[in-house]
């Protein structure tokens, strides 16, 4: 693909960008330039469809999966609703034209046509991938106490732990299997927060989405694990969309992990997913994502397309929502966590760090909807450009004239490293009630070649310099992250980052 | 002063430029293992220069000369190597690192020098044990050490940091790059103690200040005026007094009447 690294026609007053010289410094330029450790394609037999977009595309799927009518007239909805739109041009990315007639969109491991039981029944060579990714499956569900609800291509593979979540009443497990095991939780909530004419992309995962993951957690309950599920795109040239609804009736909580690598091709991947969360009174959803998708080679060849929308709605009084993301993957990124503090005292949170090396390209941010008294909302968000990457927050603040007394705090910190990369900061402002209180803060810097000397002064190498910078520039996000991916994500921003300074 | 013995640093007609500019022209200095060398001189005379070609700051390039430290070359090691070798300098402007703390960075180059001499890491526990008595020698609040490196810190507490990162670290070799510029009295006796732990046989510092005060605290074995990019005075302690009472005025004339090289 090809990516701009030139400057914007328009660039806005709050852009901050870096054309001034840094003396070159070799060892750092090696950093940067690290291949991406991860790349393996996984050979499984796949039931695909060929590439091309209609309605019988989305009648095949909604048939192949066995769904009931009024699914596939949701699906038919959405897709004649998309064929009227128009795909978004606002976002600060560049990208060849997407032809959506080229795309296959559905595709399944074969060896899984009846579902495994168990892991023993799972293709030993999926198995072998997750060991190339360093999460044996079994026993990282067994030691980390993690239920790993394993996504691969397009249909779950395996479920573990579904038997003491079943316990205490949680449902957490494929969509699909929620459609048919629990239909009418699945109707009531389904696209309640991403309606399918939300966007252009929404609209797409609606008519063709493949599977994905659904959890329900029951009133006053605690889920006593973290759940998980890992994302992998494998199948060439098949769009990936995804598909998660997360409901937490009153007062329970959930931590959920969303976590990805992806094998390293060359042509570029679309992926399309949505999730959907609800907290109704007194609930709270955490929602934690570490993703690392091919973000394309050193020249901008290759890498995902990732298109989110991801949308929680705060429905319930004191209830909260989080985001906490780390993206470091993909080739472009277009994705706003976002939340809908509808409830009254209900607390909105989004701390997001985003990394974009070599050609990589992302535009994100969140957009905090407060509508319910004493609604609060904060957003943290680090973003790290390095080689020629462009990285964008875009972030809204909308405070209705329902919406007394609330308030926001928003601080977006930017890190540049290298002459060849961008940091641009668009926050959208709305305030219809004089009670609101909000609070911005915004800063551009430039990782310091005095920073890396003191450190070297001190004995730390050159990438390890860096990566301490690094971290210490992200810790406010990455200790909102459970532990394990909280590791994992510094260790992801040490090989996607390395380096650039020079 | 083991004078038989091979000297810790020899720098040899060390010339060096900064941003185009010739700032080092042909200096000599050699320290002995446990000899404190003061070096004075009025502002822009080199001192900070010194310090940079030392640790091997890439804003310093030099042009002619050597540097001898333990024996060896040390020109051509990276600023990491020669930190690892024992060579440390107390920087005259501390950097802010945001977001790592104290003890990260503690930690960190404690466990990569011993790591360098073929020791085993430090745990946290033995760590934490170390810096804690480390940092009550100086009088430093522990709260000090979870705060990120510097940010926030005021001027003095900065200086009183470096000296925390020396005392941790153990330097063979120390620099102290105007250590007692923003320093109070106090502060300053507290930073001289800490340098006043450290000091033993086999360790060396190079002090380098603009003042006399200081060295009242830190005693030096001798004195160095720098001067348009030279030594041009060596001499026992009491120089410093003497530079104190006449200013550096007398040595400019002095370098004015001597035969340049």
């Amino acid at each position: 693909m090809s990516t701009r690294s030139d400057a914007p026609d328009l660039e806005p007053a709050s852009t901050a960008r870096v054309s001034d010289r840094v003396a070159r410094n070799p060892e750092i330029d090696d950093l940067t330039r690290k291949d991406y450790e991860w790349g393996f394609v996984t050979d499984i037999e796949q039931d695909s469809l060929p590439p091309g977009l209609s309605e019988d595309t989305v009648r095949f799927i909604s048939a192949k999966k066995q769904e009931p009518e009024w699914l596939l007239e949701w699906r038919l909805k959405a897709y004649r609703h998309w064929c009227t739109m128009k795909e978004p041009t606002w976002a600060l990315v560049h990208y060849p034209a997407i032809d959506y007639q080229s795309i296959s969109y559905y595709a399944a491991p074969k060896s899984n046509k009846d579902g495994p039981k168990s892991l023993d029944e799972v293709d030993p060579e999926l198995l072998a991938t997750y060991e190339k990714l360093g999460i044996p499956l079994a026993e990282r569900a067994a030691l980390a106490g993690v239920a790993v609800d394993a996504v691969f291509d397009s249909v779950s593979v395996a479920t573990t732990f579904k038997g003491k979540l079943g316990e205490l009443g949680i449902i957490f497990c494929s969509f699909s299997e929620a459609v048919r095991e629990h239909p009418e939780l699945v109707r009531k909530y389904l696209g309640s927060v991403v309606p399918q004419k939300d966007n252009f992309f929404a609209a797409l995962n609606c008519a063709v989405f493949s599977d994905g993951s659904f959890v329900y957690i029951p009133k006053g309950v605690r889920c006593p694990m973290e759940l998980s599920t890992y994302f992998r795109i494998n199948a060439a040239n098949t769009g990936q969309f995804e598909r998660t609804l997360i409901v937490a009736d009153e007062g329970s909580h959930v931590s959920y992990l969303e976590g990805c690598t992806a094998p390293m091709r060359d042509e570029n991947q679309l992926h399309a997913a949505v999730v959907e969360l609800v907290a109704l009174d007194d609930a709270q959803i955490k929602y934690s994502t570490v993703q690392n998708w091919y973000p394309g080679d050193k020249n901008g060849v290759g890498g995902i397309y990732n298109f989110v929308t991801k949308r929680g709605a705060c429905r319930g009084r004191r209830s909260k929502i989080s985001w906490t993301q780390v993206e470091t993957g993909s080739a472009i990124t277009w994705k706003y966590p976002s939340c809908i503090l509808q409830g009254d005292d209900s607390v909105g949170e989004f701390y997001s760090v985003a990394l974009t090396n070599h050609h990589q390209q992302a535009d994100t941010g969140t957009k905090m909807i407060h509508i319910g008294k004493n609604t609060r909302s904060t957003i943290i968000s680090k973003g790290i450009s390095a080689g020629r990457g462009q990285n964008t927050y875009r972030g809204q603040v909308k405070m209705l004239a329902s919406a007394h007394n609330a308030r926001n705090y928003s601080q977006c910190d930017s890190l540049l490293m290298g002459d060849a990369c961008g940091a641009h900061t668009f926050p959208y402002i709305e305030v219809r009630n004089p009670s609101a209180h909000l609070e911005h803060e915004a800063s551009t810097s430039k990782i310091g070649e005095d920073q890396i000397f003191y450190l070297n002064q001190r004995g730390l190498g050159t990438e390890d310099a860096v990566n301490l910078i690094v971290n210490g520039f992200c810790k406010e996000v990455f200790r909102e992250l459970p532990m394990e991916f909280a590791v994992e994500a510094q260790k992801l921003l040490a090989v996607s980052l390395e380096g650039a300074v020079g | 002063m083991t004078n038989e013995k091979t000297p810790l640093l020899q720098v040899q007609g060390i010339h060096a430029s900064a941003g185009g500019k010739s700032i080092l022209k042909g200096l000599d200095l050699v320290v002995n293992p446990g000899e404190v060398h003061a070096i004075m001189g009025p502002n822009g005379s080199g001192k900070s220069t010194l310090a940079r070609v030392l640790t091997g700051h890439q804003d310093v390039e030099v042009t002619g000369g050597e540097v001898l430290y333990k024996g060896q070359p040390l020109l051509d090691l990276a600023p990491e190597e020669r930190a690892r070798e024992g060579l440390f300098l107390a920087f005259q402007y501390p950097v802010e690192i945001p977001g790592v703390t104290n003890n990260t960075l503690l930690r960190e180059g404690l466990n990569a020098m011993r790591v360098h001499r073929g020791e085993e890491e430090l745990d946290a526990i033995d760590f934490l044990k170390i810096v804690k008595r480390k940092a009550d020698l100086l009088e430093m609040d522990h709260m000090m050490l979870g705060r990120a490196v510097n940010h926030g810190f005021s001027g003095g507490e900065k200086k009183r940091n470096e000296i925390l990162q020396m005392l941790v670290l153990e330097p063979t070799l120390a620099i102290l790059d105007e250590t007692d510029s923003g320093l109070d009295i106090d502060a300053l006796k507290v930073v001289a103690q800490g340098v006043n732990a450290l000091r033993a046989s086999q360790r060396s510092f190079v002090v380098i200040t603009h003042y006399q005060r200081l060295l009242d605290y830190i005693v030096p074995d001798f004195v160095h005026v720098l001067a348009n990019g030279r030594i041009v005075k060596s001499g026992p302690k009491e120089l410093a007094h003497e530079l104190e009472a006449k200013g550096y005025a007398w040595i400019d004339e002095a370098v004015a009447g001597a035969p340049q090289s």
